[in-house]
Formats: structure tokens, sequence, C-alpha cells
């Protein structure tokens, strides 16, 4: 592989990684703040895809459908929270599993009947069309880099809310202890419904800004749910600096390993199982840090 | 708890499990009663009806109708009565899906379907009850190879019979170098073979085989590395939306005209409205192509676009000549389901088809004419016959074939 | 079970379900088979969920692996012999079961439900993107396996009734052997472990082995189920590891009753009748499925059975 070739996988790997991180950071921040599995959150990745392409055809603009869609999605957020989330605080998880399924099923079928069962593509904004020419042969499309910066730029604003502001205060006190934080007069459950909504709004964002490079399809909500979990073991519970490492992580794996060619003893092993090099990782962590790079002690 | 509350429990769980039981086996008899006898000639179809290959199975059924209606709306002198499964080009379904038609709903003949995975479970109900198939599209090469029977049939194309064409056809040029990519599954696996085979034998080399898993569409990985090897051509096989996608991205990687793009028809039939400039230029082989400019041809897309107020496509006329072919058949035996007879027919016919003229191979496949097509401005136009009356993939994994 | 009335509500049940290829169709025939084998399946993970507290997402894995090693056991035309792949396919389950319970069973609480999820699906990639096993398309098992001892022929799997009663003799059989060995004193460690395993542990018991032991003779017990799918259908895809599967198969045990054995039964009973019944009402029967997941869930801590009973079985008093 020569350097420029490296180079543009290196960006490739990157830019998947970043968007990863968006959806498994609203995960894990749902996990580490209110203690709740939420195996419906790949839907809202869904969601939010399939909004970005209804939108952008109904509006005419994928900006304003952007706002649009990620507005609907913290309303979505809030409702849901409201109605259902909050009875599983402290519930055993395997409730919480139960009925996050029971939701993903709820989801995937109010798509079928509202959007239908069929593949569709977003156009790419025409703002960001351009392709940058990189190597003789090769040119890197803008609206990837457009992604990468994106997220980026979401995981510093998280960071700042979360390290500098009083809300983020709350929420770090709300994760260690609740009844203290609930004692001292701060709403709890304001807390917990705003986190919650955001986690949404994050995982539909992410689906929103990828599906011109993903397409729009039915499986996608639970393609990306079963990586975020391993982003969110590999980088371990409730930390958000884990996800974001753990999410690069598996990009480079993800991306490298199906490209270059690997052979063990005359068998193939990349780029062949590259499907499962991601799994392998996580095994590996486990074996050395079962609680995950950046994660508390089990 | 105590022995009374036990008690209670089990006579509870024992009413629960006798009703579950009682309803059960009602639902069992009912449909005896039920079954009235019918007139009409029960065609199953099972076909995606939603999902990447949606639009194809439309395309299917509308020929399908389209021919029996030219006919009467009738097959051998009887009404037909369809039933409709759609498969989500799903094969873990797949055998549930068909047995619901061939035991539930008893069809005298099954006509399925795309996605080869699904047909392939078709293929294995079929052989166990000897219900008549007829495949309007699925390309799986085992089909009319080690799994063919009697009673099963194709009116499309084998997998690796569309592939093999281009590959002569970039050999005899002097094309040295290709890659190929494709979705791992039997129909990507099968294609790329055909082509490999075809530009080996005319002195190419393939330098690496790329795959993705089906119905994935992140190609940018290995579109970064298609530009790293430099070959002189790549090969590829998509369908659906999936071909939109890809050519749309090679499009964008900058990729479009630095480095040739060739593909079995699949990638350019069906799509070009929504790929647009992206598929300009692109050659394909196909047994079929959009300006034939034959009088039968004419006919076909004349009635076709004036009934369902698109223009056709190559699963169009593969749905018409599966009409075409149970029309054939059920007029040779007045309308009765007499399977050996049926069979016969089917074996002996020659379809008239607005892709040309064909007949069955012994493995029960088309032996057909393939086109070298090239998209010009929205339409896969004819450039010339690529290979003429090819019987690919070789007959001898047939054991009725080669018998 | 105590008590002659049980027995006997218990061996009416069955006789039942004995006479029903006399009665009904094919068609329900091969429904209910498919039930039993679910059933199998779901009392499986009753004995992880219900009875050692291990919330296992991923024991789809175990269901598919033995499935797979019957496809790659026979051979392409002919027939296996039900003799030799059946244990096979049930030690290749709990050979995996025993590997990936090492590293599963390293933790605990989400960071187990998301794990066993994980390897689960790396299982299934490795059927689904390598040439292995088929790829995405499985392999089909053309010829049933025959049960030929020294030419005598017990059975035919090859005639629906025969693969039914095979079926109904094994579910009824695993469902004893479970009874069985939950009451002697491995059952009583892990129901220990279930409540606290601290305690355990203090008290002087090897947590970790109870527990292997239990992930691994489940999934040896899916292996089962896993192995007579394959036999039912004829065909094993990757899809056998799904973990859409892993979890239908979850809810079949939370929406029975789980730590009951025969909550779990009724599960999958109730979960496959209710999926043929929606599905005959509306395309979108899956929203309804859904939503009366979600009530179950918040409203039926204790499945369906717990409807039917007063005080629940292992499961009573030891939630909060």
């Amino acid at each position: 592989m020569d350097l420029g070739t490296f180079f543009v996988q290196l960006l490739n790997s990157v830019q998947y990684g970043l968007l990863l991180f968006l959806v498994a950071s609203g995960l894990t921040l749902i996990f580490g703040i209110m203690g709740v599995i939420n195996i419906a959150h790949g839907s809202f990745y869904m969601i939010g895809a399939y909004l970005a392409w209804s939108l952008s055809g109904a509006v005419g603009n994928f900006w304003l459908a952007l706002v649009v869609g990620v507005a609907l999605s913290v309303a979505l957020g809030l409702v849901l929270e409201w109605l259902l989330i909050n009875k599983l605080y402290d519930r055993d998880h395997l409730y919480q599993v139960l009925l996050t399924y029971g939701l993903i099923l709820v989801f995937e079928e109010l798509r079928a009947v509202i959007w239908g069962n069929d593949v569709h593509a977003v156009p790419v904004p025409a703002l960001l069309k351009a392709s940058i020419p990189l190597t003789e042969n090769l040119s890197y499309p803008v609206y990837r880099l457009f992604i990468s910066a994106v997220c980026l730029a979401l995981a510093g604003l998280m960071y700042w809310v979360i390290q500098k502001t009083r809300l983020g205060m709350m929420i770090r006190a709300g994760a260690s202890n609740r009844e203290m934080v609930q004692s001292l007069g701060i709403n709890i459950g304001f807390v917990y419904r705003v986190v919650f909504a955001v986690g949404v709004a994050l995982a539909a964002f992410a689906g929103m800004i990828a599906a011109p490079v993903s397409s729009v399809f039915p499986g996608m909500g639970g393609q990306v749910l079963i990586i975020c979990f391993v982003v969110v073991v590999i980088g371990g519970v409730g930390s958000v600096k884990g996800a974001l490492v753990a999410a690069i992580l598996i990009g480079l794996i993800d991306t490298f390993g199906k490209v270059i060619e690997v052979q063990i003893g005359g068998f193939s092993v990349l780029p062949e199982l590259s499907g499962m090099s991601v799994y392998l990782l996580m095994a590996v962590v486990l074996l050395w840090r079962p609680q995950g790079i950046f994660g508390k002690r089990l | 708890m105590n022995d009374n509350q036990e008690l209670n429990a089990r006579r509870r769980t024992l009413l629960k499990q006798g009703a579950a039981l009682g309803g059960v086996a009602a639902l069992g008899v009912l449909p005896a009663f039920a079954r009235a006898q019918s007139d009409k000639i029960r065609i199953g179809l099972m076909l995606p009806y939603t999902g990447t290959y949606a639009q194809l199975g439309v395309a299917i059924e509308n020929g399908l109708r389209l021919a029996i209606d030219e006919n009467g709306g009738k097959i051998g002198g009887r009404e037909v009565e369809f039933f409709k499964v759609d498969d989500e080009s799903d094969p873990a379904k797949a055998t549930d899906n068909v047995n619901r038609l061939v035991t539930r709903d008893k069809v005298d003949v099954l006509v399925g379907t795309v996605h080869s995975g699904v047909a392939l479970a078709m293929v294995r109900v079929a052989k166990e009850t000897g219900t008549l198939l007829v495949i309007p599209n699925a390309g799986a090469d085992a089909a009319t190879g080690p799994l063919c029977a009697p009673n099963i049939f194709r009116t499309s194309f084998a997998n690796s019979q569309t592939g093999y064409p281009m590959g002569k056809v970039l050999a005899d040029r002097g094309v040295k170098t290709a890659v190929t990519l494709s979705w791992k599954y039997a129909a990507g696996e099968e294609s790329v073979a055909g082509f490999k085979d075809g530009f080996s034998r005319g002195g190419g080399k393939v330098l690496k085989e790329l795959w993705l898993p089906f119905p994935n569409v992140e190609f940018q990985p290995l579109l970064t590395e298609i530009a790293s090897l430099k070959p002189d051509a790549v090969y590829t096989f998509f369908a659906g939306a999936g071909a939109v996608k890809f050519l749309k991205d090679y499009q964008a990687a900058g990729l479009k005209g630095k480095i040739p793009l060739y593909g079995s028809g699949f990638l350019t039939d069906g799509v070009l409205e929504a790929a647009g400039d992206a598929a300009e230029g692109v050659e394909t082989t196909l047994h079929y192509a959009d300006s034939l400019e034959t009088p039968r041809d004419k006919t076909f897309r004349l009635a076709y676009a004036k009934r369902f107020k698109t223009q056709p496509d190559v699963y169009a006329v593969q749905g018409y000549d599966t009409g075409l072919l149970l029309v054939l058949a059920f007029s040779k035996t007045k309308g009765a389901v007499d399977k050996p007879a049926l069979i016969k027919a089917m074996e002996g016919a020659v379809i008239d088809s607005p892709r040309g003229q064909w007949r069955m191979s012994k493995a029960h496949n088309p032996v057909q004419d393939l086109y070298l097509r090239k998209v010009v401005g929205q339409q896969n136009r004819f450039v010339n016959v690529a290979v003429k009356g090819l019987d690919y993939p070789p007959a001898d994994r047939c054991k009725m074939a080669s018998s | 079970m105590t008590g002659r009335v049980g027995l006997v509500a218990a061996v009416v049940a069955v006789l039942a379900l004995a006479a029903l290829p006399m009665v009904a169709e094919k068609f329900y025939v091969q429904l209910v088979t498919k039930i039993l084998i679910m059933a199998i399946f779901a009392m499986s993970l009753d004995l992880l969920i219900g009875y050692t507290g291990l919330v296992s997402f991923g024991h789809a894995a175990f269901y598919g692996i033995a499935g797979y090693a019957l496809a790659l056991l026979s051979p392409q035309y002919e027939a296996a012999s039900v003799w030799t792949s059946l244990p096979l396919a049930i030690g290749a389950a709990a050979l995996a079961a025993l590997v990936i319970g090492l590293f599963v069973l390293r933790t605990s609480g989400i960071y187990f439900i998301m794990v066993t999820l994980a390897f689960a699906q790396m299982a299934y990639f490795v059927f689904h993107d390598t040439k292995l096993a088929g790829g995405s398309d499985g392999i089909y098992i053309y010829v049933r396996p025959v049960a030929e001892i020294f030419g005598w022929k017990p059975f035919d799997l090859e005639n629906f009734g025969h693969l039914y009663y095979v079926v109904l003799a094994l579910a009824v059989g695993v469902f004893v052997l479970l009874r069985v060995v939950l009451a002697s004193l491995f059952g009583r460690v892990i129901a220990g472990i279930r409540v606290n395993e601290h305690r355990m542990r203090s008290l002087g018991y090897p947590t970790f082995r109870y527990k292997l032991a239990a992930f691994v003779f489940a999934g040896a017990l899916a292996g089962l189920a896993g192995w007579l799918s394959a036999v039912q259908f004829g065909v094993v895809n990757p899809d056998f590891l799904a973990w859409h599967l892993s979890g239908s198969v979850m809810m079949m045990v939370i929406l029975g009753g789980m730590g009951t054995l025969v909550g779990p039964a009724i599960g999958a009973a109730a979960m496959m009748l209710a999926e043929l019944w929606l599905q005959g009402l509306t395309k979108h029967w899956q929203l309804l499925m859904g939503g009366f997941i979600v009530l179950v869930a918040l409203l039926l801590p204790r499945g369906l059975l717990g409807l039917l009973t007063t005080r629940g079985g292992p499961t009573d008093s030891t939630r909060g």
C-alpha cells in the first residue's frame, strides 16, 4: 500500500469512526448517567436517516431538513422518556432489554407504515458535492470531510458542556449519586429527560448526515446498534472519552481489515474475516480490561 | 407454595395448554373443509415486493400478467388465480414462505424469485414436493447445475452466463488487467467467476477480487483500494439500489473516466433514471438491451409502456417470457396440470421473446444471445452481439443434462 | 411438580400433544413441531436467565452452530447419521459455549448482556462472511439424517409425523432433565448465585465454574434445538445466529414467565401462535407484537405464567 492510499484509507477510517462515535456517545451517556440499557438506540439512527430522506424531499433543502429533523428527534426523545423510559430506572436490566426490544419492533414497523420498506438514496447537498483530487486516480468527496468535521465539533461541544457547564455538573453528579443530587434540590428527573433527548438526537443526527453516504435502508438500525455495543464495551460504559477512542479504533480496524491481506498458514484471514475483526478486538480488550479502556472497575 | 396452590397452578397451566391445543387442532381441521374445488390454475408468485429488489419484483409480475392477458387472460383455456408472497429477498424466511404457497395454498405452479439465495430455498422445496417451479430471474448457477431437476425451469439467465461474455469482450479488445468488485453472495460470486473465466481464457488477469457483504453499500475503502491497484478495467456485479449507489460513488471518487467500469447488465438495468450521468458510457453485457429495434421487441415495449406507464427492462421481459412459457405449456395439455406433459412441453419450447428467440438447454436454462450494450443518455443502447446462442455454464454439473 | 394431580395434568397435556397428528393437517403438525423446538430453545435459555441470573443476549449462537454442524457433516446429496451428527452438533455447541463463556463470564450486569450479544455477532460473521459454510446463502441439507442402527430404522425423519414425535419426545425429555438437574445440588447452587453471588463465594463455592457449567449446559441444549431446526427446514443460514433470534427467544422466556421452565415453553407457543395470528391480521403485525412486548415489560413482571399462578417459582421474593 503506497503512502497516498494509506492516507486516504486513514481518512476513511476516521470518518467512519467519528460517525460511530456520534451514535455510541448517546448510548453510553444514557447508560452511564441513567443506568438504562436502551437497545432501541439503533432505531433512532434509522429514524434520522429516513427523516433526512423524507424531509429533504419535502422541504427541498438538506440543511433545513437537518434542523427540522433534529427538532423532531428531540421531541421524540422527550416524549419517550416521559412515557416509558422513566419507568425503567429502578428496574432490572432484563426488563429494560425487553421493553426496548419491543420498541425496536414498534419503530421498525412504524417506519414501514410511514416510509415503506424500500431503499432510498439521499442526494449530497449541492454545496458539498465536489471531490478533492488526492492522487492521480482518486478524489475524496468533500461531503465525507464535512461529516468528520461535524462529528469532531459535536465531540468538542459535548466535552465542553459536560465538563464546563452547570448542566454538565448536574449530569455528572446525578450519575454518581442520584439521591444526593435530588436532596440538594436539583430536579434530577428533568436532567434525565434532557440527557435522554440529547442521546436520541445525537443518534438521529448521525443517521441524517450519514444518509447520503450510506443510503437509507430498513436494516440500518440493527447494523449500527451492534457495533455501538462493541464501542461501548471497548471504551467503557458511561465514558464519552472511551467511546471516542474505541470508535476510532474500530474505524481503523474495520476499514483496513477490508483491504489488507493477511494469511496465516495458507488460510486467508484478511480480508475474509474482516467482519469479525471488530469483535476480536473486543475479545482482546475483555481479556485485558473487562470494564473497557476507560470504564470504572466492575 | 403449598400443595393447594400448586394444584391450582397446575390446573390452570393444563387448561391453558389444553385450550391452545384445542385451538390449534380446530385450525387444523377447518381448512380441509374450506378447500372447495377450484377451476382456476393456481400460480404462486414469490417475489420481492419490498427492499432493495422491490422494483424488480414489480416488473416481473407486470411482464407475467401482460403475457397472460395477451392470451385472453387464460392459460390453456382456464383462468388464473394468483397467490402472492413478499419474500423480502430474505433467505432466512424463504423456506417458510415457499411452504406456505405449496402446503397451505397448494399452488400448481411456483414462480419466483429475484434473490438467488431465496430461489435456492424454492428449488429445495420444489424438488421435495415435485411442484413445478419457473424461475423468472434468480441466476443461481446451481438451480440449473448441481441442483437441477425435471420440474425446475428458468426463463432468465445463469449468473455466470452474463459475466462470461463481458470477460471475453474485454480480452478480445486486448485489456490486460482487471479488478472485480461485488457483493459476497451466490449471484455476485458466480457473475465474477463467469467474467474471470471469459477474461482469463483470452489472456487477461484479474489482479484482485474485492467483496462486501450483501446488501452493504459502504464502498469507500474498496474504491480507494481500486485506485491504488490501477487496473485497466473494473468489473462489477450490483443490482437495484446498490447499483445506483455504486455508480454514483464511483464517479464521486473520481474513478469514472480514469479506470473504465464494466459489469453484467444488471449494473445499468432499471437504474438509469436514478443514476443519472454517473452511468453514462458504461458498457455491460446482458441478454437484453433497450434498443434492439426488432419488430417483436417494439411491439412488446409499446404494449408494456401503454399499460404500466413506464419503460420495460430485462426483468419485465423475463416475467413476460415466463408467461409465454406457461401459456405454451398449458396449451399443449389443454389446461390440465399434467406434470410430465407440461415438463415435456417446456423442455421443447422455443420462446419468441422480445429479447430474441431462445430455447431451453438440457439443464433447463435459456440458450440465448448475449448482447454488448453501452449507456447512452438514459438508455442501454445495443452495440453488437457479444456471444451468439450461449449455452453457459457448461452443463456437465447437471445430472439430467449430461445423462 | 408435586402431587399426583400435577403428574396427571402433565401426562394429559403430553397425550393431547401426541394425538395432534391424527387430527390436524400437515401444515399445523409442522407448525407445532416448530413450536416444540422453540420450546426446547426457550427452556435452555431459562436455565440461564431464570435460574442462574445470567441474561444472555447471544444464545442463538449455540443454536446456529449446532445447525451448521449438521449441515457441514451432511454429505451433499446423502444423509448423515442421527447417531453421529446429533452428538457432534451438541458437542460443537457446548464447545462454543465453553470458549465464549470463558470470556463473557468475566463480566456481569450490562456488560454481560452486551458481550454475549457481541460474541454471537462474531459467530454470525464467521458464517456470513467466510467460504467456510456457504456464506450469506447458507447451506442446504438435501436429505435428512437417518436413524439406522444395524439395518433397523426406528424412525424416518423424512416423515413429518415421525419427526413430530421425535421432537415431542425430546421436548418432554429436556423438560424432565432440567427439572431433575435443577432439583439437585447444582440447581440450588446456581439459584444461590442468582440471588447473591458474593455470599455463595464466601461460602466457598467456585461460582465461576458453576456459572460456566450452566452456560455450557444451556448452550448444549440450545444446540439440540438448532440441530432439530436444521433437520426440519433442511437449510441453515447465518440468520440461525442472528441477534434477532437471540432477542426473540429471550422474549419467549420472559413473556412466558422466567424461572419456571413451563413458562418459557408456553411463551414459545404464545409468541409463535401470536405471530401467526397477527400476520394474518395485518401486514404490520410487528407493530402490535412490539406494543404487546412493551406492555408485558411494563405490567407483567412475572410473564404470562405469573398471570395464572398466585405465587411463582424460584423468581418469587428474589426480585425487587
